[in-house]
Parts: C-alpha cells; structure tokens; sequence
C-alpha cells in the first residue's frame, strides 16, 4: 500500500509527512511529530484521553486516520497555551486538584476548551454532559469540574477585561 | 490497535466516488465520520482493500423543508442535526436521537448517514427511521434508488444498500398537526450503546390514536418496526392503559439475548417501558403541536 503525503497545521505550525492510510492520527502526533501530551488511553474510542481539535471539533484521535486530517488545522494539548503561562483551563485544573494520575488530562482539558468554546458559561450539568466522552479513574469528576467552573470565570472575566485596560493606557498616554 | 492494510482516496465530488465505488466493485467501504467503521477497522472486523472518503463530497450534509418532507444529508452530523433550528423546533423526536448518540466528540463527527449504513443491531437512528417510515436514498452511477426504511435494514450490519452505492440523503415525512414522536433509551451508562431503545410516533384524532409508529433496537438482530403493537393502537384513546398493551407486544415481539446488558427477560420488559414512556412523550408533543 502506497504511502500518502499529507500536509497539516499542528498548534500553528505546518506540518508534513508521508504516512500509510491506515496510520491513526493519535500516532501521528506522538510517533510522527513527536507531540506526546496527547494520550492513548483505551483505543476504543470511548475515553477521550485522545481528544484534540482538528478544524475546531473535539475529536477522538484514536478514530481518525491522518490521511482524513490532510488539510487540517489540528490543536493538541501543547499548542493550548502561548509561551511560559498556563491556560486559564491548565490553571484551574492545578488549582483545584482535577488529577490524580494525569492520564486523562490531555483529552479532558482539550474537550473542556472546546465545551467552553461552544459555550462559555456552562451550567454543572452542561460540564458534566459535555465530558462525558471522557474517563477519569482517579477523580470522581468533581474537581475536574470546580476546575472548569473555575476557568469559565477566568476565560470570561479576561474576556471583558481588555477593554477596560486599553481604555485605561489609553487615558494615562 | 492497527487496522489492516488499505487503500485511501478522498473524492472531492460524488460522481468520483460513485466511479470509484464502480471500479472497485466489492472492495471498498464507504467512510464519513469515521465513528462506526473506523473502530470495526481497528478490531479487523472488516478489512476493506479501500476507502472512499467522502468527508470532502460537498453537499451531502444540507438539512431542508419542502412542502411534504424534511430531507437530511447523509454527511449531517449528530451535532448538525440536533443544533438545526427546523429539527429543534419541530422535530422531537430527531431532536432525542440526535442529542443522545455516544457523547460529544462522537456527535461532532458521527453522521446520520454513516449510522444508517451500518446498521449496528443497537444503535438509535435506524429505530426512529423505522418509526417514522423514513426512507433512505441511495445513488450509483445507474441512479437514484428511494429505499423505504422498513425495507433497508436487512439483518445484523446488513442493509440492502448495494457495494456500489452511496447513501446520499434520509427522507423523514413533513410533520403534520397532531403528530409527535419521541425516542426513549435505556444505557448502562452514557455513551454505551442502547440495552435496548424504543422510538414512537404518533398522529391523534380527537382523543385517540389514528395512526402509531414504534421502532425497536438492540434487542433483535437488527432494528425492527413494533408491527403488532402498531396494529394496537389504531383508533384507540391515547392513554396508559393502551400504551402498556402496545408495551407487552413491542416486547414480546423482541428476539433478545442474554448478555453483559442484562438477562432476555429483563430487556423485553424494558422494551415494553420504554415503549410506554415514548408513546406519552410522543402523545404530549402531538397535544402540544395542534
């Protein structure tokens, strides 16, 4: 089976290889690209440890092939934040201690950026319905979701907050 | 888990795929959202020689309203399609289906289309359509076949879509004044596929029923209308009594088996349940839709 050339845009940057069709685009990730925050949980496409954004959708990357992400723009868990500082998402899940072992973080924060994308104050049952393609062992869930609430103020609050500080520089210049 | 070696093209039009489909005749599967074949593909259940693509295929995924139908594209998603304003508003039963399926990511990616296609013995689309007497359509390079949805679900991941085929578009009936439907299933936990889930439809003439629609999945080999629990509930009054005759028939009328989802026993009586509590939420939206 012949090879195919794909050309993608991973966390910004673009990316290319030669890849066989049956190659998942998880491995290209970790394997290919050597980006290995994202993680292989169960395979099966049931735990979401996997979980990236290609064109902005959640997706499972255990049940997708490269091939089908050629064209792609593609966000893993490493391009979810610019330079040293943590995301408001990664923050909150240090702050309120949504881990235990960490398997699952990758695939729970990428799905938590992309429920608060589509929705950016969600209600406890809204975080609880949008994370259920993800399994945490360790957890219980309650922490990951204090997390998530924690980051949807933090998101919104910056949100607004700019404005205010542009006017302010503005007034003091 | 890697699946088996294949052959990949992603057509950029139908006319290709179906040209492709032709040449490659028996060789190659069909792949949209990729959440039912892809898994299949990884446990070497089914080792296509190539795959068709059509992700890309434009216009197969638009969701519209004519005078006597809605017509969904076969490349619409879960997510599409629950999020679709029409479906929301005036079709509660696609509106259950459709928000149900798997969990997000799966709805992000999962389409109508691919699900129909598949014909998994449990999963939901394949009940409503039945329900409904939705019909599918399909095109090869020969035409366009209209396939009434009791006729395409043949057996367990048997349809009577043919290898050159592609599934283009799912045609519910336009609703009318008085009709409703609801979908009601019973998961051992989110995202797991139905122990066994029932869709309802329903049209009311004054207090009673003038016509009922039941279809049942994951507990018979493949997905199957509640014939004798329709024929019930023709010209009988819409209430608890009659839904829970119609209940006992959809059950007794389901081929369980026993595995890790429960007993045989338990799942006809959870067919006959489910069937009642969608017929009321069936019965409640034609009352409110007058």
């Amino acid at each position: 089976m012949t090879k195919q050339h794909i050309t993608v845009t991973v966390n910004g940057e673009a990316r290319e290889a030669d890849v066989e069709p049956r190659l998942l685009l998880v491995h290209l990730l970790r394997d290919t690209f050597g980006l290995t925050g994202t993680h292989v949980g169960c395979d099966t496409s049931n735990c979401g440890a996997c979980t990236v954004h290609v064109d902005g959708r959640s997706a499972k990357s255990c049940t997708m092939f490269a091939v089908q992400a050629d064209g792609a723009d593609i966000t893993t868990i490493e391009g979810l934040s610019s330079g040293a500082d943590l995301h408001p998402l990664q923050q909150a899940f240090w702050d309120q201690h949504g881990l235990q072992c960490g398997f699952c973080t990758p695939g729970m924060i990428m799905q938590a950026a992309w429920l608060l994308e589509q929705n950016p104050e969600p209600s406890e049952g809204e975080i609880r319905e949008g994370i259920s393609g993800n399994l945490c062992r360790c957890t219980g869930y309650v922490n990951i979701v204090k997390a998530i609430q924690q980051a949807a103020g933090t998101l919104s609050a910056a949100e607004s907050a700019p404005v205010v500080a542009a006017e302010t520089t503005e007034g003091v210049a | 888990m890697i699946p088996g070696q294949f052959d990949y093209v992603r057509p950029s039009d139908l006319g290709e795929a179906l040209r492709i489909l032709a040449d490659r005749e028996g060789e190659a599967k069909v792949l949209s959202g990729g959440y039912s074949l892809i898994p299949l593909l990884k446990l070497r259940l089914a080792q296509p020689g190539l795959l068709v693509d059509i992700g890309r295929v434009d216009g197969l995924d638009g969701i519209t309203e004519t005078d006597d139908k809605l017509i969904i594209g076969a490349r619409a998603t879960h997510r599409q399609i629950h999020e679709n304003p029409i479906v929301a508003d005036h079709y509660p039963g696609l509106h259950d289906v459709s928000g149900g399926i798997g969990d997000p990511q799966v709805r992000n990616w999962g389409t109508i289309g691919g699900s129909v296609a598949h014909a998994d013995p449990a999963s939901d689309w394949p009940a409503l359509l039945l329900a409904l007497h939705a019909q599918v359509v399909c095109r090869s390079l020969a035409g366009e076949r209209v396939i009434a949805a009791r006729d395409f679900f043949v057996d367990t991941f048997t349809t009577s879509i043919a290898p050159t085929e592609v599934l283009t578009e799912v045609l519910f009936t336009r609703r009318k004044r008085n009709s409703g439907g609801a979908y009601a299933k019973l998961e051992r936990r989110v995202g797991d596929f139905a122990t066994a889930g029932v869709a309802a439809a329903v049209e009311l003439h004054g207090g009673a029923i003038a016509w009922a629609g039941i279809g049942v999945t994951g507990v018979s080999p493949s997905p199957f209308a509640a014939t004798h629990a329709e024929q019930m509930l023709v010209d009988v009054p819409a209430r608890d009594g009659e839904f829970r005759r119609a209940g006992q028939a959809a059950g007794a009328q389901s081929e369980p088996v026993s595995d890790v989802r429960g007993p045989a026993e338990y799942k006809r009586a959870m067919v006959a349940e489910l069937t009642v509590r969608a017929l009321r939420a069936a019965t409640e939206r034609a009352l409110a839709y007058a």
